[in-house]
């Protein structure tokens, strides 16, 4: 089956494809009928149906052409596939399709089947194996990650320059400002998901715990921005060793659905108690921060208190709010990217990683266990609650709604598509599961769904991550010497197998 | 079957591990029945058996992995201290106790470098010198120091297993055999009293074994430390162990020295599967000192 | 005590529909060890199915309510197995030799997509159904009524479970999906096709999810596309709750929560059900881990 030249002489089996073809566009057609063709519509008497008939043909039609472009792939006819996929793909652009979902569907994948029939085109292979595509991966992000020692001090410089050039608007800053929120979340939940190795779905509990604290203190206490953070800080760590206490003995996806189930029970507990954080409502007015607690970001400061902007001779300028909130937000992030860097390298650090990858072995080794996932946890937990209190300030409110499960996958997925423990990782993967949503957020509806899928397809492309690969945290001979480029820098295991824990073996 | 009788009062001869009566159920199955022996500093005690006989049972009792049933475990060490081992949860008999294992299908940190294997063994002495990451994360030399010293005892132990050269590997790349070393290494840095081997010698060439063979030796001569050893591969056993005890159905049946418990009819038996009470076949019987003897010269 | 005997019906029916969810995370977890994550949202496209056939049955004129029910659950069962096989196809079995961690994002993924799916085809408004099975059955002198969709949901059920245990263990099948549990590549040496087996035990998962989602469809009238996760991680919890992997433990795990949901809204007021589920799962797991019925397991060394 592989390795069929491209050359080959072989008449093509027909019967076959068609027959392949065919039973695929049948499941197809079983799919897309009740959803797709028909379409319940709300009519004054009660509920109605509507049908799409044509929508169902047409989907079908291209599940049908698609499959036979990737049979005729696979028998050799790349070049032939190559120009009728790319034509159907920029036919895409003027034909009418029924609906603008199918249009794409006919552009993207056209392209997609386009893309692999060049592939084999240049290759003289149907399909490129697993093996190969991780090896060449690995080698990507092998070199990303060398690459990231001077990459990283580039990027922190030009995020530190951002706002002051001209570029910087209100829009973008806003933009900027969540993208490094999620990537301090992703950092943050790095250190429980990518070193320590446990699966947590309920990240988003300890974000929420900072960003209610810090709303409830200045609520009902009037204090500052200044003095919350670290507070919320600690409330959120709190939290997380309360919660971790019992269940972190608990293996793998034990785990995972607890963490879950306590990231629901601290969003109803938002809902519910309404009479203390607001209920489904929750809570507005939240104070915005101020310049450290000298000056405030005010056209007219209150009594006794100066302004920002005349404490600097500058102009008065909504965007400085928003500039200083980048910046904190920026430097937030920083430190738990520091943090992180810095901790892999002490025995700390090195205790997590290892709990990854065999937990037994490190009760061999003394090490305890429990204390370390708890410090994981809590170190983690701290970091989601300094994000949640800037989230509170920055928003000015919040309600139980900005922390669903979906934001906790959202994280998770950030972790794991940028390649667990890969720092460098993270941030990319938040520019495409954050930022590339926003580029487009006129297809509004279309953005969650684009969202789902690509998750999927990115996992099936690159399962363990788009960046994942690991550096070790000390070396005995240098990067240059006898272990750089042999085997110590080749697969990042990443702890694939050591998260969850491994299952009844 | 008791061998309390014989801990004399002599500091020199006190043993280090004193197991007595110990006994493991697993619901109805009783793994291992009511075992006494004792192990000793600067020796090799080999516990040997027929597979199932209920060593590794054994092994996890001591190591802490389960919890005995019944039995008690004393773990003296040379400077007087002395720990009950049944009553410590499992990661304390490496912490404060002092032992060390290392287990039957090789359990390393795969994606770490195997010098990060050995830090990772250090990490209560070096937890401690980091302040608990506080003093780490300032970088105080207080902590650096300490870094240093583990290295160099995470090197010299390279150095004795081979494998210097291999310290910036992925420990999971390693071939098969050096990682079996590899996990010797890493349980001897967390500097033991006592090192407990689960078939140190599995799957491992004739040339491999004789290794590990000077390996164990060292250890046990050069760093004073007592071994205990569970292993199949009698040429290992014979040649190197101090003392050897002998289980089947998760009984004690044979304890002595090397020579002795090769000529112990009940081992002998227990090894070649004979029915209690029942009389051998004569061409079995007559090649029986034979097979002995074979077995004397290292199989 | 009438009373009582009302929530107790109620907690039953609940639980039979939770039961029937869990059978398809615990059948899954126990053949490929991942939690599928998208099988709450199988069950509500099952319920969607199910109403679109009877809107469907309407339109034609076929109203006959025994007839429109049986096409319903026939419908439903097929349709919505077919979203399950297509799931597994796309999104896990080409990922079933990767680290752990990947299915279950693609499960995620996946759930997120077809949860979006359906929001964009049938609209994000709920779809209110008006009563096709009316009626209640009054007993002790009226004190207590059963509604006849909560009697049959519970009937149904148990029917289900009775043929779908029968299948489990009586037939060829069941022998192979039960060998590859216990190992697949060894059940692969000695020719069971193992994709097979476990693109039926997807299909036979959704088809019972499907069901779950008519019988909420019938009994409560109204559906979302959102409602799919809750269900799906009560499920999931039910399942854990019984001993995950087992069939018998699911459908007790899911009548248990039913039970404690249907008495704590029935005694407490419902705001903080969901809570007292969740904390009963902590709880269970803390003290017995593998569940009401799950094997005890030992840590291997």
């Amino acid at each position: 089956m592989t390795a069929i030249s491209v050359s080959s002489p072989r008449a093509i089996a027909w019967p076959a494809i068609i027959k392949e073809a065919a039973l695929t566009a049948f499941v197809a057609l079983l799919l897309t009928v009740p959803l797709v063709g028909l379409r319940t519509v709300d009519r004054p008497t009660g509920l109605g149906l509507e049908t799409r008939w044509n929508e169902v043909v047409a989907a079908v039609g291209l599940v049908f052409l698609g499959r036979i472009g990737i049979c005729l792939i696979r028998e050799g006819q790349g070049v032939l596939v190559l120009v009728l996929a790319a034509a159907a793909a920029a036919a895409g652009f003027f034909i009418k399709m029924p609906t603008e979902a199918l249009r794409i569907i006919l552009i993207v994948g056209g392209a997609i089947i386009a893309i692999r029939a060049a592939m084999a085109v240049r290759t003289g292979r149907s399909k490129l194996s697993q093996a190969e595509r991780d090896k060449r991966m690995d080698r990507i992000a092998a070199k990303v990650q060398d690459a990231s020692r001077w990459l990283g001090p580039i990027g922190v410089v030009l995020a530190l320059a951002f706002p002051l050039t001209p570029l910087a608007d209100r829009q973008l800053l806003d933009i900027g400002i969540l993208l490094l929120t999620y990537v301090m979340l992703g950092w943050g939940l790095n250190i429980v998901v990518g070193l320590a190795g446990l699966l947590d779905l309920g990240y988003v509990a300890f974000y929420a715990v900072g960003a209610y604290s810090y709303a409830l203190l200045a609520h009902y206490f009037g204090l500052s921005f200044w003095l919350c953070l670290p507070l919320a800080g600690l409330l959120a760590a709190f939290s997380g060793v309360l919660l971790g206490f019992p269940v972190l003995r608990l293996r793998g996806d034990y785990f995972a659905i607890v963490t879950l189930g306590f990231g629901e029970i601290i969003r109803i507990i938002l809902v519910n108690w309404y009479q203390f954080t607001g209920g489904p409502n929750g809570i507005s007015g939240i104070p915005r921060p101020s310049f450290f607690g000298i000056a405030d970001f005010t056209r007219t400061p209150a009594e006794g208190t100066m302004a920002f902007h005349e404490m600097f001779g500058l102009e008065f300028s909504a965007l400085h709010r928003i500039i200083f909130l980048y910046y904190l937000i920026l430097v937030l992030a920083l430190v738990v990217n520091f943090f992180t860097l810095r901790v892999r390298k002490l025995p700390l650090g090195r205790a997590w990683e290892a709990l990854r990858e065999d937990d037994i072995a490190c009760a061999s080794l003394g090490i305890n266990r429990t204390n370390m996932k708890l410090a994981a946890f809590a170190i983690a937990a701290m970091f989601g609650g300094f994000a949640g209190s800037f989230f509170a300030t920055r928003q000015g409110f919040i309600s139980p709604e900005s922390f669903t499960f979906i934001e906790s996958a959202i994280i998770l997925a950030i972790v794991v598509l940028g390649g667990m423990g890969s720092q460098i990782g993270v941030v990319v993967a938040t520019l495409l599961v954050i930022g590339l949503p926003e580029a487009f957020r006129e297809l509004a509806d279309y953005r969650m769904l684009a969202f789902g899928m690509g998750m999927v397809l990115i996992m099936l492309w690159r399962p363990r991550g788009l960046l994942a690969h690991r550096d070790p945290t000390i070396l005995l001979y240098g990067r240059k010497g006898k272990g750089a480029g042999g085997p110590a820098a080749g697969t990042a295991a990443a702890g694939g197998e050591g998260i969850a824990g491994g299952r009844a073996k | 079957m008791t061998d309390l009788s014989m801990t004399p009062t002599v500091k020199n001869d006190t043993p280090l591990l004193t197991v007595e009566h110990l006994t493991m159920r697993f619901g109805g199955l009783v793994a291992v029945n009511d075992v006494s022996f004792t192990a000793r500093n600067s020796e090799i005690t080999a516990i040997i058996g027929p597979n199932g006989a209920g060593k590794t049972t054994l092994f996890n009792c001591i190591t802490g992995f389960y919890s005995p049933t019944v039995g008690r475990m004393t773990l003296r060490h040379p400077d007087g201290k002395e720990f009950l081992l049944e009553r410590m949860p499992g990661y304390r008999i490496s912490q404060q106790a002092s032992v060390a294992r290392t287990f039957q299908n090789i359990r390393l940190f795969g994606g770490m470098s195997v010098l990060e294997n050995l830090m990772v063994a250090q990490h209560n002495k070096l937890i401690k010198a980091s302040g608990f990451s506080i003093a780490g994360l300032l970088g105080l030399p207080s902590y650096t120091n300490v870094e240093r010293e583990s290295v160099e005892l995470a090197k010299y132990w390279l150095d004795r297993v081979r494998l210097l050269e291999f310290a910036d590997w992925e420990a999971g790349n390693l071939p098969y055999g050096a990682q079996r070393r590899l996990e010797i290494a890493r349980a001897m840095c967390t500097e033991p009293v006592m090192l407990c081997l689960d078939e140190p010698a599995a799957g491992l060439n004739p040339r491999e074994s004789a290794d590990l063979a000077e390996i164990l030796t060292f250890i046990r001569d050069d760093h004073k430390t007592g071994v205990l050893l569970i292993e199949h591969d009698m040429s290992v056993v014979m040649t190197i162990s101090d003392h050897v005890v002998v289980l089947d159905y998760g009984r004690k049946i044979s304890d002595g020295d090397p020579h002795f418990v090769k000529n112990d009819p009940a081992v002998i038996r227990a090894y070649l599967g004979e029915e209690e009470g029942e009389e051998l076949p004569p061409e079995i019987a007559a090649d029986l000192p034979e097979v002995a003897k074979r077995a004397e010269e290292g199989a | 005590m009438d009373y009582f005997l009302q929530q107790l019906i109620n907690g039953l029916s609940l639980g039979a529909i939770y039961g029937l969810i869990a059978i398809g995370y615990t059948m899954v977890y126990g053949i490929i060890g991942m939690i599928n994550f998208a099988h709450g949202e199988i069950y509500m496209i099952g319920a969607f199915v199910a109403l679109i056939t009877f809107l469907a049955l309407g339109s034609l004129g076929i109203t006959w309510v025994p007839l429109a029910l049986l096409v319903m659950l026939a419908a439903s069962m097929l349709f919505t197995a077919v979203y399950g096989w297509t799931v597994e196809r796309i999104a896990y079995r080409p990922l079933r030799s990767s680290p752990r961690l990947a299915p279950l994002i693609s499960a995620i993924g996946m759930s997120i997509f077809l949860q979006n799916y359906v929001q964009i085809l049938q609209g994000a408004r709920s779809k209110p159904l008006q009563p096709i099975l009316t009626g209640n059955l009054t007993m002790m002198d009226g004190a207590v009524s059963v509604s006849y969709v909560r009697l049959a949901t519970i009937v149904i059920t148990v029917a289900l479970m009775y043929g779908f245990t029968q299948l489990i263990t009586r037939t060829e099948l069941g022998r192979a999906q039960r060998a590859c549990e216990q190992d697949k590549t060894m059940a692969g040496l000695l020719g069971v096709n193992v994709d097979r087996i476990i693109s039926l035990t997807f299909v036979m998962g959704a088809a019972l999810a499907a069901v779950a989602g008519m019988m909420v469809l019938l009994i409560y009238g109204v559906i979302d596309f959102y409602i799919g996760f809750l269900a799906g991680v009560k499920a999931f919890t039910a399942a854990v709750l019984g001993g995950i992997g087992s069939l018998p433990g699911a459908m007790l795990g899911g009548v248990v929560i039913g039970l404690i949901e249907a008495f704590w809204s029935g005694y407490m007021g419902s705001e903080w059900k969901d809570v007292a589920t969740f904390t009963i799962l902590v709880l269970v797991l803390i003290f017995r881990p593998t569940g009401l019925l799950g094997r005890p397991e030992i840590e291997k060394v």
